[in-house]
Formats: structure tokens, C-alpha cells, sequence
């Protein structure tokens, strides 16, 4: 069933759709403002259900989508996700509201950049709601692809194109090592549903499988965070919009990871691969960013390692937190799921204060025209709330009181303090690397919060090198900064606002084990404990990282960016450009360029691989017992068949080829007379009839046929490959008939037979089948009909508009009498004579056939094929133009009528609420015709009909223009 | 009856296929053709031959012969019809345009 939190996900997709018609509006408004009411109205919605799921009741919803499969479209709302959905459509109100004011609705494609991000807002919502990991990995992997849409968004910048490339490699790489993981998952436990396997951890724990699924799952949740060594494509994906870094790249698509961590943490957590995995890589990857980030002149480049490297901290504080799953006394358990706690309270505070930042440094640039620190300075007194805003999200992610995250960073140090006591898998040896690694990364991030905010506000004004005069940012591109910093301040103050409506329902989802039903955990977040060693932590962090800040433009390992020589971006790009090189090598090796070689492999495909799984199976087999007898007459046909068939490639004349392939088609109607096809044999008769005319046609364009000039080598490969084909088509034939001796199972054929005059009041099958049980069918081929007619239209009108555009305008090239039939017009009177009769002749027989149809041989393929070979001798008999003064029809709309009815006919059977064609038909007594059978089936044949003729006369004519 | 008809079948299937692989246009839309009127016959056969009326039932016979391959090739039969036609007008056109009909010639080079 749908539920609201399907529509949630739907919304941002059925906004993203209504784009274009946003466009239609008058006045032009900026399409942001419209666009902003899917989050707004998302954050209210979702704010709404805090005390529901506060309660311990999750909210779940299923809607069934290949269920043999085990894949439903199945949501829920638990504290986790629920954290998630608020910072997705809290931040994007604001992020869109930034938008507005940032992205000039004049310059840019701004309904595009709408619709990719509105692509995201659902996919992203997707993600944390989804409780089925392949509908979540389809989720996923569309935040990719919107991910690769914004960044490539200003696409004519080379450098655009690179980042998006490289993110969507990246990502997309993870994400299909996360889906087989998934699958691995569900090859343990039976299910794809994150609850259900929840409940069935203890099969995976000790599963032999489970190694594996957890590198994979991994992988993807890496990849995405941006974890060391993958985080290479964050700092490029810092090419997007400013609005985009701020949400996707920095507050929600980068926590991806960390959600998935969240969310598999019940299930891998007291593993000893998972911990260290997650918290081993997410410690590397926070000193790592948190060093590099200080190196960096561009403000962007800065925030983005410094987003790695705070995503690498949420990271480690998750795997510490799984640890808590390994134990069994509740006391130690809770003991380390501290760690958890901070982790949930750090995404928190690190959306918001990175969000601010973000949107600051956009600010900045959209002022200033530039985003290097090098040129920045002094801008304090000429922007002072972005400077505060600045201030607080600095020192926010810097961790000074009294803002959040100086609270989360306590909570970080009391975390990797705890990790000490822990004493399993090998702690014991490494554990004190953990406050460490901690210790040294926060005075990092410590010195480049204070670079962010002194190098750009304070110092010395450079208006010489700014593009453009700064002066303060419009009111609204500073409102949602402001809500940001602000955010951060009551965080930080309050966070108590905070424990128990997010963070413990967050908690209790990502620790289930740990809770009895009916218990929740207790979250204190206070300022002051004492003088715990967090605090001299802290002091430390303040003086060592004044230090650093002071040494940074001074020592050389502070400031430069590294050495060109290795990089991780160089074996990134020299990798792909290989990968490129070998693929194009490998390609270029078979694909010639040749269609002959293609067939050839196609061939050779078909012969080898049908063989060998024949002999393999044991599948060749010759039953003769059933066969039918032969009579001198048929077998004389079958001779004259195959001895026509075998002349045609010794052929040397284009008349004698042609000839002998129509010699070929009348034989096999001969044959389905034989075999007793009347439809069949009538079809063939008339379309070899005007197959012929149409050859004919086309053979004053076709040149010579000459000799093929080939070696010896060239004819033996064709001719062995054709033999193969020909032998294999011949042995599975037979095969078949003698497996089919033993009838291993009823054919349909019974069915049709049976039900031809009951259900559908035919008594000629084969039509009943064609516009009745199996109309759907036909109604498509008479479109791909249209198709080929209309494609044939347009090669020669396209080249006719080509050749009027090299004539003189006015010179006579007379449009509507038109072409080469004129000249091929016959002189012959008795032709002539003789047509004028036959031609009704031959109309009328037409529409007999067609009204026959239904019970005797005929119907609209074969009435439409007569009337236009009636219609075709008189074109050839009297010419185009007298043809034309009799029939005076379009007959590209004849088809498109004959289209328009039987699609009709098809919808007029929704009227009396049964599905697309059913027929209904009825015997009727009629004066004069006495008992006629009404069928609404005879009026679909009626469009196959009009279609037929409309294409066939179509296709005539236009060859026949074409000079 | 039936085990001559795959023989023919069989070259029929041959014929087409080896005049697909030659380098005239021509000779690869005749092959084309060939190979439709093999398959249709092959379609035939499949479901037995002679074993009793036409599917019209008003025939009042005992038996009928198949009218699902029946079916099935008379969808063929027309749609081939316009693919060949097709066929035939982009083999004209190219050869207009590129004053070759010859395969080899036609192939794409490299960069293109």
C-alpha cells in the first residue's frame, strides 16, 4: 500500500517532472521559490513524527514490486532515518532558499540545476527510508547520478567534467560493490529486508559469507564518506555550485556512508574486521584530511578535506560504538556506546556548522570573484554577519565552547579514551595510538579553522586583486547561513533539545541488542564534568594549535601541496588512461569497422554454441515415423525451389538475381498452398506481386552487379560459415521434429482452435489469432509498418529538399507530378485496356477478401496488399498523375487513419471495462445480406487495412518520385 | 515429406547466409530475402505438414492443420516486406550519396 512516506520519497521526483511547466510561468519567477515547498512542507512532515518515533514505533510501510524476487518497495521510519530525512529537507530549504539568491535565474540554466538537485532530494530521502537494500541500492545509485549531474553542472568547464567523472567512478564503483554485498547478505539470511535481517544476525555472524559482504559493504559506504583512499573525488566535486557542495557534498550524500555504517552496524558490530575496518580507516582518514585541509589556498578545497576529514571522525566514532556489540555484560556495553552517541551528535553539528561554512565561502566568492585566501583579506568590516557566521562555524568545527561542536569533540576524546579499557582484538597493543591520532588531528583541524576565518576576514584588505567590489550579501542568501550558525549556538547551549527527540531514538536504532523493550539509553550532554582529561585535551588542542597556525605559512610541510611525483590522483588518472588504452586496443582488435566480420562472428556464434550444446545435451536425434509423404508434384517444386535458390549467387546480372529470388517466393506459396495455408499462400502471391514492381523501382538506382572481385579466401570463409549455418538449421530442424514426436507438452494451437468461434465468432483462425487473441501484436507491426514507410519517406524526401536547394529557386521542378513513373508509363494499350477492367476487378476482390476475413481466407493484411497492387497497376498503366486525379488521397494519412482506428477500437473496449482490445461481436439479421456477424474485430481489421494500403502506396510513390 | 523441407530449409538458410557475407548490396538484400522465406518455411514444417484442413472452420473437418505458425508468418510476411523495401531505399540512398555499393568500401574508418 502507499503510504506517506512513499509520497515523501515521490514528491522531490514529481516536482523535478512539473520543471518544465514551472518554466511556462508568467512573469518568470525564480523557480527555487516553488521548488523550496517540497523540503519545507518534507521538515514539517517529518519534525511531526519525533514523538512517534520517539515512542519506539517505527513506521513501515510495504508496497509488493517483484516480490519472486524478494524485492519490495518497502520503507521505514526509525531514529536513524529519521535523523537523516530532517537534515535532508531541513538543509535543502535552506540550500534551495541560498540558491535562490546565488544561481541568477538571467545566466544560468536554473530549472535544470532544479530538477538535478530536486533528483537528489528523492533519491537521498530513498536511500535512508528504503528497508530493501536493492531498492536502497537503487536509490544510492541515483544520488550518484544526480551527484555527477550537479557537479558536471557548469559542464563547459573542463575541470567540471573531470570531477564529475571521477565522483560518479568512484561512487558508482563502491556502489556495485555494495550491491554484491547485498546479495551475499541475502544469500545468508533469505531476505533483502534490513529488518528481517536484523533479526537474523546470528546466522551471518558465524557464516563463512560474512567476511566478504562486509568488505563489499564496506566498500560502498568508503567510496561514498569520501574515506581514505577514495576521498579523491571530493576535493574535485568541489567544481559544483556552491549550494551543491553545501548539501550534497558536505551534509547529506557524503553521510550516505555513514548511514550505511549506522545501518549495518547491528548486524557486523562485536566483528573484529568491522571495527577495525571502520574505526582503523576513518582514524587515517581524519588525520589525513585534517592535514591536507590546512595546506590548501582555495577556501573550497579546504572545507572539502576538511569534510573528509570530519566524515573520518564520524566514521571511527561509529566503529568504536560497534565494539559495545561484542560484549555481553550491559554495563561494558553501554560502556562504549558513548562512542555511538558522539557520532550521532557530530553529524549533527557538522552539517550544521559545515552547511554555514559552505554557504559562506559562496558567499565570499559571489562577492569577492575569488575563493583564494592568498587574494582574501580583511573582509570583516565589510561583511560582518558573514563574518560571524564564519566565527561560529569555525569554532564550532574548530571545538570551542560553548558551541556544538566543541561538546561532540569531548565526546570524541572521551570515546577514543575509552577504547583503552577495551583489551580484544589486539587493542591492547594499539589502543593508545586511538587518543593519539585524535589528539594530533584535532589541532590540525583546530589551525585550519583558524586559516578559514583570520585569512579571509582579518589581515589586510586586497581590493587590487578582487574581481569584483565586496560589499554584504543580499538579506536572503544570508538568512540560511544564519539559521545555520545559529543552530550551531543552540546546539551547543542546549543540547538537551536535542538527546532525547534525535539522538537516543537515533541510538537505539543503531544498538538495538543493547536495550531491554521498554528501556531507552540515557543521553547526557553536559558542558563541564570536571577536569577530566578531555579538558586538558582541549587546552592542548587551543595551544599546540595556535602553534601550528602561527608556524603554517613558515614551515614548508605546512603549506605545500605535496609532491607531483606520487599521489593518489596520479595513480587515479594514469590508471584510467591505461584502463582507456587497453580498452581501445582490445576493441579496435575485433571491431573492424566491417559489417561482413560482425556477421561473421554472429554466425560462427550461433553454429559453435548451438552445436556444442546439442552434442553435449545428446540433442541430435532423426525419428522419421511421422513424417508426411511426398507426391512427384510437391518434390518437382522443392527441386525447382532449391535450384532457383542455388543460381541466385552465381547470378551476374541485377534482372537475372532479382528473378530468381521472386521465382523463390512464388514457390514457397506454392508450398503454403500445399500445406494448406490459404492466407498464407494469398500473403506471398501478392506481396512477391508487388515486390516485384518495388524492385523494379529501385533497380534503375541500383548499380551493375559485378563480379566480385574476391580472392579464394574470402568466398571458402563465406561459403564454410554458411554451410555451418545451414547444416545446423537443417540437423536442429529435424531434431526438433523427432523431439516433438514424443509430445512433451499441449500445444496452444488446440486452444485457438477451440475458442476461435466461441470467444471470438471467427471461423478462420489465423485471422482471429492476428486482429483478436493476439491483436495487441498486430497493432504494434502495423505501427513498425508506418515506421519503415514513414523512414523511407524521409530518406527520399531528405535528399530530394537537398537537391531542390541546389536548383534556382523557381525552377521547375515540378513537386506534385512527379517522377520516374511518368516515364516508365506504359505505352501498351492493350495494357491499358485490360487494366481499366481488371483494376475493379481486382478492387473489388480486394474488399471481398477483407470482409471475408474473418471466417474465410482473406482479412485487412491481405485486402490492404490487393487493393494497393490494383492501385499500383493503375499508376503503372496510366501513370502517377492519373492515378492521382482518381485517388486523390494523402496516403501518409490513410496509414495514420488506419493507425488512429485500431488504436481506437483497442481504447473502446476500456469503455465497457474490459482490458486494451477485447472484441466483442454479435450475429445480426440484415435485410437483403440476411444473417451478417458484427464483430467490433472487423473494424481493427479495418485499420489494419487502411494501414496496409496507406504503406504500401506510400513506400511506391516515393520511390517512384525519387529521380 | 518433412525431412526434405528441412533440407531446403537448410539451403535456403545457406544461400542467404553466404549472400549476406558477399560485399554487393544487392546480393545482401536478396539474401535477406531468402532468408525470410526460409525461415517462414521452417516455421511451416515445424508444425507439421498435411495433417489435416485448413484452420477455417467452417470446413467441419476432423482435423486442422496448425494455425499458430500460420499466424506468426503472416505478421512476417508484411513486415518483411517493409523492411526490405526499406532496405532497398537505404542501399540506393548510400549508393547516391557514397558512389559505392561495395561493402569493404562502405566500412567505417577510424575517427569516424
Amino acid at each position: 500500500m502507499l503510504s506517506i512516506l512513499h509520497a515523501a520519497i515521490i514528491l522531490p521526483f514529481i516536482l523535478a517532472a512539473g520543471m518544465p511547466l514551472l518554466k511556462r510561468l508568467p512573469g518568470k519567477p525564480h523557480p527555487g521559490w516553488a521548488v523550496m515547498l517540497a523540503p519545507a512542507v518534507l521538515f514539517v512532515y517529518f519534525l511531526k513524527q519525533i514523538p512517534i518515533v520517539q515512542s519506539g514505533n517505527d513506521i513501515v510501510a510495504a508496497l509488493p514490486w517483484i516480490t519472486s524476487l524478494g524485492i519490495e518497495f518497502s520503507v521505514q521510519l526509525d531514529g536513524l532515518s529519521l535523523l537523516f530525512t530532517l537534515l535532508i529537507s531541513g538543509i535543502g530549504t535552506l540550500v534551495v532558499l541560498y540558491s535562490i539568491f546565488y544561481m541568477d535565474k538571467e545566466k544560468e540554466a536554473v530549472h535544470r540545476f532544479y530538477v538535478y538537485l530536486l533528483l537528489f532530494m528523492g533519491a537521498m530521502l530513498g536511500v535512508v527510508l528504503s528497508d530493501n537494500l536493492i531498492v536502497l541500492y537503487g536509490f544510492w545509485e541515483l544520488t550518484s547520478i544526480s551527484s555527477f549531474l550537479l557537479i558536471a553542472f557548469w559542464h563547459h568547464r573542463e575541470r567540471s567534467r573531470y570531477g564529475a567523472f571521477k565522483s560518479m567512478l568512484i561512487t558508482v564503483f563502491g556502489g556495485l560493490a555494495m550491491l554484491a554485498g547485498f546479495v551475499l547478505v541475502y544469500l545468508m539470511t533469505g531476505t533483502f529486508s534490513v529488518r528481517e535481517i536484523l533479526q537474523n544476525t546470528g546466522i551471518i555472524a558465524g557464516h563463512p559469507l560474512m567476511l566478504p559482504a562486509l568488505l563489499l559493504v564496506l566498500l560502498g559506504a568508503f567510496t561514498k564518506s569520501a574515506q581514505f583512499p577514495f576521498h579523491i573525488w571530493l576535493p574535485d566535486a568541489m567544481e559544483a555550485p556552491t549550494p551543491v557542495s553545501a548539501y550534497l557534498h558536505s551534509a547529506t550524500m557524503v553521510k550516505a556512508g555513514l548511514y550505511l555504517v549506522a545501518r549495518f552496524t547491528p548486524v557486523f558490530s562485536g566483528q573484529a574486521a568491522w571495527f577495525w575496518l571502520v574505526s582503523g580507516v576513518g582514524l587515517i582518514t581524519l588525520i589525513f584530511g585534517s592535514f591536507k585541509a590546512i595546506k590548501q589556498t582555495d577556501l573550497k578545497a579546504m572545507l572539502a578535506f576538511s569534510t573528509i576529514s570530519q566524515l573520518g571522525l564520524i566514521m571511527a566514532l561509529l566503529g568504536l560504538g560497534s565494539a559495545s556489540g561484542y560484549y555481553t555484560d550491559v554495563q561494558q556495553s553501554l560502556f562504549y556506546s558513548k562512542a555511538t552517541m558522539a557520532a550521532i551528535f557530530h553529524l549533527m553539528n557538522h552539517a550544521v556548522f559545515k552547511g554555514a561554512l559552505f554557504m559562506v565561502v559562496g558567499i565570499v566568492d559571489h562577492e569577492t570573484g575569488t575563493r583564494d585566501i592568498r587574494k582574501l583579506g580583511g573582509l570583516m568590516s565589510i561583511m560582518p554577519v558573514t563574518f560571524t557566521v564564519a566565527a561560529i562555524g569555525a569554532l564550532s568545527m574548530a571545538g570551542i565552547p560553548p558551541f556544538g561542536g566543541f561538546l561532540s569533540k569531548e565526546m570524541f576524546f572521551t570515546a577514543v579514551l575509552n577504547a583503552r579499557e577495551m583489551g580484544i582484538w589486539s587493542m591492547d597493543t594499539w589502543s593508545s595510538l586511538f587518543p593519539v591520532i585524535a589528539w594530533a588531528a584535532s589541532v590540525f583541524t583546530f589551525a585550519y579553522s583558524m586559516v578559514l576565518l583570520v585569512r579571509t576576514f582579518a589581515g589586510k584588505f586586497k581590493p587590487e586583486q578582487l574581481k569584483l567590489q565586496p560589499h554584504e550579501a543580499p538579506v536572503g542568501m544570508l538568512i540560511p547561513p544564519v539559521i545555520m550558525a545559529a543552530l550551531a549556538l543552540v546546539f551547543g547551549l542546549f543540547p538537551g533539545l536535542l538527546s532525547y527527540s534525535l539522538i537516543e531514538p537515533a541510538m537505539a536504532a543503531v544498538l538495538p541488542g543493547l536495550l531491554g523493550p521498554g528501556e531507552k539509553f540515557l543521553v547526557s550532554i553536559e558542558f563541564w564534568h570536571g577536569w577530566t582529561p578531555e579538558v586538558f585535551m582541549t587546552l592542548g588542542v587551543i595551544g599546540a594549535g595556535i602553534l601550528v597556525f602561527v608556524l603554517q605559512p613558515k614551515v614548508k610541510a605546512l603549506n605545500s601541496t605535496g609532491s607531483a611525483r606520487f599521489s593518489l590522483n596520479g595513480v587515479y588518472d594514469s590508471g584510467l588512461r591505461t584502463l582507456e588504452r587497453s580498452s581501445k586496443w582490445l576493441t579496435d582488435k575485433y571491431m573492424t569497422g566491417s559489417v561482413r566480420h560482425y556477421l561473421i562472428y554472429i554466425f560462427t556464434f550461433l553454429v559453435v554454441v548451438l552445436g556444442a550444446i546439442m552434442l553435449a545435451f545428446d540433442g541430435f536425434s532423426l525419428d522419421s515415423s511421422s513424417y508426411a509423404p511426398v507426391t512427384v508434384y510437391e518434390a518437382a517444386i522443392l527441386l525447382a525451389l532449391i535450384i532457383a535458390a542455388i543460381a541466385v549467387p552465381f547470378a551476374n546480372s541485377r534482372l537475372l538475381a532479382i528473378i530468381l529470388t521472386g521465382a523463390v517466393g512464388y514457390m514457397v506459396s506454392l508450398f503454403f498452398v500445399i500445406f494448406r495455408a490459404p492466407d498464407l499462400a494469398l500473403t506471398q502471391l501478392i506481396v512477391e506481386t508487388v515486390s516485384v514492381t518495388l524492385f523494379l523501382l529501385c533497380f534503375y538506382h541500383l548499380p551493375k552487379l559485378k563480379k566480385e572481385l574476391t580472392v579464394l579466401k574470402f568466398k571458402l570463409t563465406n561459403f564454410l560459415i554458411s554451410l555451418g549455418v545451414g547444416l545446423m538449421v537443417t540437423l536442429i530442424a529435424l531434431s526438433a521434429l523427432s523431439a516433438g514426436n514424443s509430445h512433451p507438452f499441449e500445444s496452444i494451437s488446440k486452444f485457438f482452435l477451440e475458442a476461435s468461434y466461441t470467444l471470438a465468432g471467427g471461423k478462420n483462425v489465423v485471422n482471429v489469432i492476428l486482429v483478436d487473441f493476439r491483436g495487441f501484436d498486430t497493432m504494434l507491426e502495423i505501427v513498425v509498418l508506418g515506421i519503415a514507410s514513414l523512414g523511407i519517406y524521409a530518406m527520399i524526401r531528405l535528399s530530394l529538399n537537398e537537391k531542390q536547394e541546389q536548383l534556382p529557386p523557381g525552377a521547375g521542378f515540378n513537386k506534385q507530378s512527379g517522377g520516374r513513373l511518368v516515364s516508365v508509363r506504359s505505352n501498351d494499350v492493350i495494357l491499358r485496356m485490360t487494366s481499366r477492367v481488371a483494376m475493379f476487378i481486382i478492387l473489388t476482390f480486394s474488399w471481398y477478401l477483407f470482409f471475408a476475413g474473418h471466417n474465410n481466407p482473406g482479412g485487412g493484411f491481405i485486402g490492404g496488399l490487393m487493393t494497393s497492387a490494383a492501385l499500383v497497376l493503375l499508376a503503372i498503366a496510366f501513370g502517377l498523375d492519373v492515378m492521382r486525379s482518381i485517388v486523390p488521397l494523402n496516403f501518409r494519412k490513410v496509414m495514420a487513419s488506419g493507425l488512429l482506428i485500431a488504436f481506437l477500437t483497442g481504447l473502446g473496449s476500456l469503455w465497457f471495462g474490459v482490458p486494451f482490445l477485447s472484441h466483442a461481436f454479435g450475429h445480426e439479421y440484415l435485410p437483403i445480406l440476411g444473417e451478417v456477424e458484427l464483430a467490433t474485430a472487423v473494424i481493427f481489421d479495418l485499420g489494419v487495412y487502411l494501414t496496409v494500403v496507406g504503406v504500401t502506396m506510400t513506400i511506391i510513390l516515393e520511390i517512384g518520385r525519387d529521380r | 515429406m518433412e525431412l526434405m523441407m528441412s533440407i531446403a530449409v537448410g539451403i535456403l538458410f545457406m544461400v542467404g547466409v553466404y549472400l549476406i557475407l558477399t560485399r554487393s548490396l544487392l546480393r545482401i538484400i536478396l539474401g535477406t530475402s531468402l532468408l525470410t522465406h526460409a525461415v517462414h518455411l521452417l516455421l511451416l514444417t515445424m508444425a507439421r505438414l498435411k495433417k489435416g484442413a485448413p484452420p477455417l472452420l467452417g470446413e467441419h473437418a476432423s482435423a486442422y492443420t496448425d494455425p499458430v505458425p500460420a499466424a506468426l508468418i503472416l505478421t512476417s510476411i508484411v513486415i518483411s516486406f517493409g523492411v526490405t523495401s526499406f532496405f532497398f531505399v537505404l542501399a540506393y540512398k548510400a549508393y547516391q550519396k557514397l558512389k559505392t555499393d561495395d561493402m569493404e568500401q562502405l566500412r567505417g574508418d577510424e575517427g569516424e
